[in-house]
């Protein structure tokens, strides 16, 4: 019996999906075999974490969105005391010290990633294309006409080489931004650039190369986080045919593109992402994905290099799945998402208005 | 006191899983527990971290066999509650000793002991799950978390049929295992 039949005839066994015989026949050979009977005892154990490990998951997904629905039928409400009924807030004194430890913990989490990704293979991917884009100068960065106007001197020393740009957008207001993990490859500084041509530094959060997405953290004292977001992170499967539109930066102005959700997977039927026929140019990755409702379905990350207009877009729910799993590793993030959108049921262009601003560049130096 | 049998058959069907029974005291509760962490130094994160892990701790008593319901579901959520805000303010040293509240309190420091033994072995295969890599991590979540079959399995996962998928699950499973018991060692 090999390593894997006795793995399933385990599990068999511990399910009490034996008949008398095969059961009898397999507790003889369990009787005879000390070694047999060690592996059947440590299966045993590791089966019982393995079921209850599901069950705890399956409680603490339960939760989680029992917590979302209330708070979306209003069950659930932000408690604001007044300032006087306060204690001291002891918190506030010790922010410092924690945002210090965070990052700390944040820059470790990087260069581990980083190893690991220098020392994994390759994926065998070799059709698909990257839709990060490659900025040849700073001068054309910030010639951003309304930046003129505004007389915003970059953020970025001059002379720096500003090496990747892709898309970026607020999933949370208080500076919390969405992109894909690959724009992110290698960076060393990230500065996001708002639409109006603001820069501000950004640090990274978490960058997950399995769903190819990242989050990023406005920190920079300049930014104002805006009261709400219009739109919201679907967590609903979508159609086939389904009108989508996106807004990213393929070049040094905003672009808006639209199409259609052409297939439910991703390349080789790969379920976290799916397809879409629009038109996306390098700097297109990381940007929205919006159905009709104004609801972020999916985060653009790379298009097929043999075929005209298929690209490849990461499914909304897996930035669920990636906020839960940073909140697991690290309780001081707190990434507060929502899946209602309050443009429900305007004009697109209206949509797009409102949209846009919540929409960043992502510029990344690489030394 | 007596505990009724509505809240007896409330506080079993929590550790089945029971999304009704879990609203229910979620949303009869949650308010309590909001206020508590909130008037003590907390933010709305806080609250909700504190409740949830305290819905855990239901949960796992509700599943043990030697765990007796002696109060109302409501107190022994704030007891637990209290407890655990009270270890984080006194980890973050954010505070001497005095939490403020006025609610019924019950004995519940074994209860938590229990559960952070629990919470470390669910910790444990964690992160053995996070080293395993891809397809076997989604493998094996489809089958011991979302409970998805073999034939489901397959066909999301793009195997020829049932008996492919299954290879594949024990081939992962074998991996999970060794890495399982050598985080377990380790900790």
């Amino acid at each position: 019996m090999d390593q894997a039949h006795l793995a399933e005839a385990v599990e068999r066994y511990l399910k009490g999906e034996m008949d008398s015989q095969e059961r009898h026949a397999f507790e003889e050979a369990r009787k005879n075999n000390a070694e047999l009977d060690q592996t059947v005892v440590e299966y045993q154990f590791f089966y019982d974490e393995m079921e209850r490990y599901g069950k705890v998951r399956r409680f603490k997904s339960n939760l989680y969105d029992t917590h979302h629905t209330l708070q979306e039928n209003g069950q659930i409400k932000d408690l604001h005391l007044p300032a006087s009924a306060r204690i001291m807030n002891m918190w506030t004194k010790y922010r410092r010290v924690v945002a210090v430890a965070a990052s700390i913990a944040g820059i470790t989490a990087l260069l581990i990633s980083g190893m690991i990704s220098v020392f994994s293979p390759n994926r065998p991917i070799r059709d698909l294309e990257e839709l990060r884009r490659k900025v040849s100068n700073l001068e054309r960065q910030s010639s951003n006409q309304r930046a003129e106007i505004n007389t915003v001197k970059s953020k970025i020393a001059p002379g720096t080489d500003v090496k990747f740009g892709g898309t970026s957008f607020l999933i949370d207001p208080k500076g919390y931004l969405l992109t894909s993990a690959h724009v992110l490859n290698g960076a060393k500084k990230v500065y996001v650039q708002s639409n109006d041509g603001i820069d501000y530094l950004a640090e990274i959060v978490h960058q997950d190369e399995a769903s190819d997405l990242a989050i990023l953290r406005i920190n920079d004292e300049e930014f104002k986080s805006p009261r709400s977001l219009p739109y919201g992170i679907s967590r609903t499967r979508t159609e086939l045919a389904e009108p989508v539109f996106t807004l990213g930066y393929p070049k040094d102005e905003i672009v808006y593109n639209e199409g259609y959700l052409s297939a439910k997977s991703g390349l080789q039927g790969d379920t976290m992402s799916f397809q879409i026929t629009i038109a996306a140019n390098p700097g297109n990755s990381g940007g929205p994905v919006f159905n009709r409702n104004g609801e972020v379905i999916g985060i653009l990350s790379t298009r097929q290099a043999s075929a005209n207009g298929v690209v490849f877009a990461t499914k909304s729910k897996n930035i669920y799945s990636l906020i839960n799993a940073i909140k697991e590793d690290d309780s001081s993030l707190h990434i507060k998402v929502k899946s209602t959108s309050a443009i429900r049921s305007t004009s697109r262009a209206e949509q797009v208005k409102k949209v846009q601003d919540h929409i960043y560049m992502v510029k990344v130096v690489l030394s | 006191m007596a505990i009724s049998e509505q809240e007896l058959g409330v506080f079993r069907a929590i550790g089945e899983n029971d999304k009704r029974a879990i609203e229910s005291v979620y949303s009869d509760n949650y308010g309590l527990i909001q206020h508590f962490v909130i008037t003590n130094n907390g933010s709305e994160d806080d609250a909700r971290d504190v409740f949830q892990e305290a819905m855990m701790v239901l949960y796992e008593k509700s599943r043990s066999p030697e765990f007796e319901l002696t109060c109302q579901i409501r107190t022994y959520l704030y007891s637990v509650s209290r407890r655990l805000w009270l270890k984080k303010l006194q980890q973050a040293r954010r505070i001497e000793s005095h939490v403020e509240g006025l609610e019924k309190l019950v004995p519940v420091e074994e209860d938590l002991e229990e559960h952070d033994k629990l919470n470390a072995q669910y910790l444990t295969m964690r992160t053995a799950m996070g080293k395993i890599g891809e397809p076997c991590k989604s493998l094996i979540e489809a089958f011991y978390v979302h409970r998805k079959n073999m034939h489901e399995i397959a066909s999301f996962f793009g195997y020829t049929n049932a008996d492919n998928a299954k290879n594949q699950k024990y081939k992962c499973l074998m991996r999970l295992k060794k890495l399982f018991f050598a985080q377990y060692k380790h900790n």
